[in-house]
This record gives C-alpha cells, structure tokens and sequence, in this order.
C-alpha cells in the first residue's frame, strides 16, 4: 500500500494534494484537545476573549491519553470520537485549524467548513491506542492543565499513522453503510 | 451454615490485579476473530486496520501498557455466595479500593466524572465503580469484571418495544441501532442485547452480554440462531474496520434474556468496541 510521508504544519499545497483513504504518515507537532477544551475554547470565542493557544496551522488530534509509564512520553494516546467536537468545530477552523485527528464521522456543518477553509480530516485508528503512542515522542502542557487528560497538549510525532478520512474537498472515505 | 471469612485486603487485591489484566490482556476470542478476519478482508485499508489492531494487542500485553486509553468505567456483576463474610472491612469498599489502585498504580486513564449535568469534575481515581450483586448459595465470591470504554457506550439504546413488534420488530431494532452507531464506536464492534425483564433488567443483560466470551452462543438455539443471522446481516452493513469500509462490522453479537411482562418485550443493545475487556475471578 501507498503511504505518504507528511511533515507537519500542513501547508495549503500538501492538504490539496491529500485525497480521501489515502494513507500517511505524520512527522511533526500537533496539538491536543476534546470535549472540555474545546468548551471552554469555544466559550472564549463566543466571547470574543483571547485563545490560550495559536490555532494558526495547526493539526489537532482528538484525545485524551492514559498516564505514561515512567520512561515512556506518553500513555497509550488513540482517538477519541470526532463528532462530539462538531458543534465547536467550525468556530474553530475559522479561526486557523488546518487538520484534525480523531475517527468516526463528522456533520455536514464540519464538512462545509472545512471545504471553506481548505482542512483535512484525518481518522487514526480507534483502539490502537498503544501502537499509536509509540509513534508518540514528546508531550508537553500548553493550555489547560487542570483538565488533566483532557488539557490541551503539545504532542511532537513521528511516522504518526492516519488515513484521510475527510480531504478539503468535502470526499470521505468513510463507509455510508 | 459454615462461614468462610476473607479478608477485605484480599478482595481489594484481586479486584486491582483484575483490572490491571484486562486492560492489559485482550481475551483469546477477540484475538481469534481478529486474526480470521485479517484473512477474510479484501480490501487493503481494512486488512491493515486489522493488523495493526493486532500489533496493538501485543504491544500492550508485552509492555502492559493499556489497549486502549479509554480504560472506561469499571463494570462488576458479582455473585456473592451467602456464606462468606467479610473480614477486617466492607465489601463495596473493598472492591471500590481495588478499583482505585488499578486505575492509580497500573497507569490508567481516570474518566469519571462526579456530577453528570452541572459539576463534572474529575473523581481522579476512576471510582465509583459501578456493582451489580447477586447472593448466591456457597462460599466464595465470584466476580465477572470489564471496563467500558465511551466512544461505543455512547452508541447504545433500548427500547420498549411490545409482543406485537415480534422477532422481526427486535431484529429492526438492533440492526438499526447498529446502523446509526456506523463508524463511531471503533468498529469491529462487539453487540450486547438483552431481551425481556423490565426497562433496567433489559439494559443489565444488554452490558452482561458485551462481556461474554464472543465465541459461546445463547444456550436456547433459537437465540443461538439469532446471534449468528444478526452478526451476518451486520456484516454486509459495509462499514468495516475503523469504519473504512470491509465485510467486518462486527466480530460478535451476543443475546441474553429473561422472562418479561405479559405486556412487554424491552430490548437493550450494549455497543462494545473491538477492545471488549473483561476477566473473572472467583474468590
Ligand atoms: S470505543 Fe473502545 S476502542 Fe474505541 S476509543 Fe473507546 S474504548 Fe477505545
């Protein structure tokens, strides 16, 4: 199988040429968050306050990791579901947010979104949370630290595996059953 | 009567090493199934879904690291026998202690919020866990644990429906409920249903029926019968291994039942990930 390798921040070239079911890699930085950070992102938004984290470029990643064992950076780390985060979403990309990494399926408002703003959905793979960590190298707090697994992280990743679930031209490769 | 005495220490040992072990271990049904449908699958994205689930399963086991970071809420149905007693504390504490430590010592995600609706802060040691206690005659005490993972909890229903809805009503029902869960709850799936007794009853036998090994059947074989049409029809739903499309939906359904009122037939579907954790221990 075809894999592309993708270094991170995406740029606008790399997310028009990613398509939906394709395969890839992730090596970079990413940012964390999911239900309660993105509440409380969202009501600063709402707000019109400051975010305590530059949205600009980033990638995302739905999760809320298990403690890591002493000499690992991170617990095991998979996805959490993407369309809890739906009604915070689009708020939320138009305000930078270049990707995100969660699974299952996202609503029509995401998907408008993300054709507007040129965002690309990436699904990793529920469950294979300690496969996934190993790819995991570095986890730091920036934001929201009393939330605990929920605060916002900085992850840096290496040949972080993912598929394009949603590409920026609103096709999925997730089955319609 | 003869009493045996067990200390609460013990219970809260064997209760902190079980959940350590299911969330480390995944049971050899799950691995099976995971490994013929790894051979069965066509398509390339759905045979390497499958195939890193199972290197997942093996790194967690060798480094005993947790499956899935969702080590969920813990689950206990506990068959008491009468005769025991309980020495040098209290049961539910004992198990609630035991709990407690797994989650702390054995570097679980604590995900148990104290407040459903206003406070929802974190309890940070994954208790309260949730009991379900039968007496029985004997004495010892044996405990069927599992964790429940959200991402497919969230995906469950139940359903009132009457006699007139007959098989083809319960049928509906649960393939329906399968449907709308598609690819959310880390499918392959694992489908709990329980059948019959009253709204709660229903829902009970519904969680008891995600933590049967997948590889036994309802001792009716009509029940029997169900269980393997369901798993085949939701099989052709299409959705697959992390919802990518494949012929694996799901790698198990599971019934159980109970009488119910002359004028009811409630059915509860307990949606169980591929990660369908448990153990029992008898004490
Ligand atoms: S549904 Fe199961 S496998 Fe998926 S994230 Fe939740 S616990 Fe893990």
């Amino acid at each position: 199988m075809n894999i592309k390798k993708i270094t991170l921040p995406l740029t606008d070239d790399v997310i028009s040429d990613l398509h939906a079911g394709d395969s890839v890699l992730l090596t970079g930085t990413v940012i964390t968050g999911r239900d309660a950070a993105h509440k409380r992102l969202y009501e600063l938004l709402e707000k019109g306050e400051e975010l305590p984290v530059n949205l600009q470029g980033e990638v995302i990643y739905y999760v809320g990791p298990a403690p890591a064992k002493p000499g690992h950076a991170v617990g095991p780390a998979g996805p959490t579901s993407s369309y809890r985060m739906d009604k915070y979403t689009p708020a939320l990309l138009d305000r930078g947010l270049k990707g995100m990494i969660g699974k299952g399926a996202r609503s029509e408002a995401v998907i408008e979104s993300m054709k507007k703003n040129g965002v690309v959905y990436f699904a990793a793979i529920g469950g294979a949370a300690a496969l996934i960590s190993r790819s995991i190298k570095k986890a730091e707090v920036l934001a929201y630290e009393d939330l605990g697994t929920e605060a916002i992280y900085r992850f840096t990743v290496e040949d972080f595996p993912a598929i394009v679930a949603i590409d920026a031209y609103g096709h999925s490769a997730l089955a319609k059953g | 009567m003869n009493v045996r005495e067990i200390s609460a220490a013990a219970i809260t040992g064997a209760v902190k090493q079980a959940f350590m072990d299911l969330n480390y271990h995944i049971g050899s049904d799950i691995l099976s199934a995971l490994q013929t449908a790894q051979q069965t699958e066509t398509s390339p994205v759905a045979q390497n879904v499958l195939s890193q689930l199972l290197e997942n399963h093996r790194i967690a086991s060798e480094e005993e690291i947790p499956i899935c970071q969702d080590t969920g809420m813990a689950v206990l149905f506990i068959q008491y026998g009468e005769q025991v007693v309980i020495r040098d504390g209290h049961f539910e504490e004992a198990v609630q202690e035991g709990v407690r430590q797994a989650y702390t010592d054995g570097y679980l995600r604590k995900s148990v919020v104290d407040d459903p609706v206003f406070d929802r802060v974190n309890t940070k040691d994954n208790t309260p866990a949730l009991l379900y206690t039968d007496i029985v005659p004997g004495d010892k005490i044996t405990i069927l644990a599992g964790c429940k993972g959200f991402g497919s909890e969230n995906m469950s229903a139940v359903k009132m429906l009457t006699p007139s809805a007959g098989l083809e009503g319960v049928r509906q029902f649960i393939l329906d409920t399968v449907h709308y869960a598609g690819p959310n709850p880390c499918p392959p799936i694992v489908v709990g249903v329980g059948i019959g007794g009253t709204f709660e009853k229903a829902a009970l036998l519904a969680k008891k029926a995600t933590l049967r090994p997948i590889n036994t059947h309802h001792t009716d074989e009509r029940y029997a019968a169900l269980e393997d049409e369901l798993l085949t029809a939701i099989n052709t739903m299409g959705y697959g291994p992390a919802g990518l499309g494949g012929q694996t939906t799901a790698l198990g359904v599971n019934i159980e039942t109970s009488p119910t009122h002359i004028a009811g037939m409630p059915v509860a579907v307990n949606i169980c990930c591929h990660a369908a954790r448990h153990k029992t221990i008898t004490i």
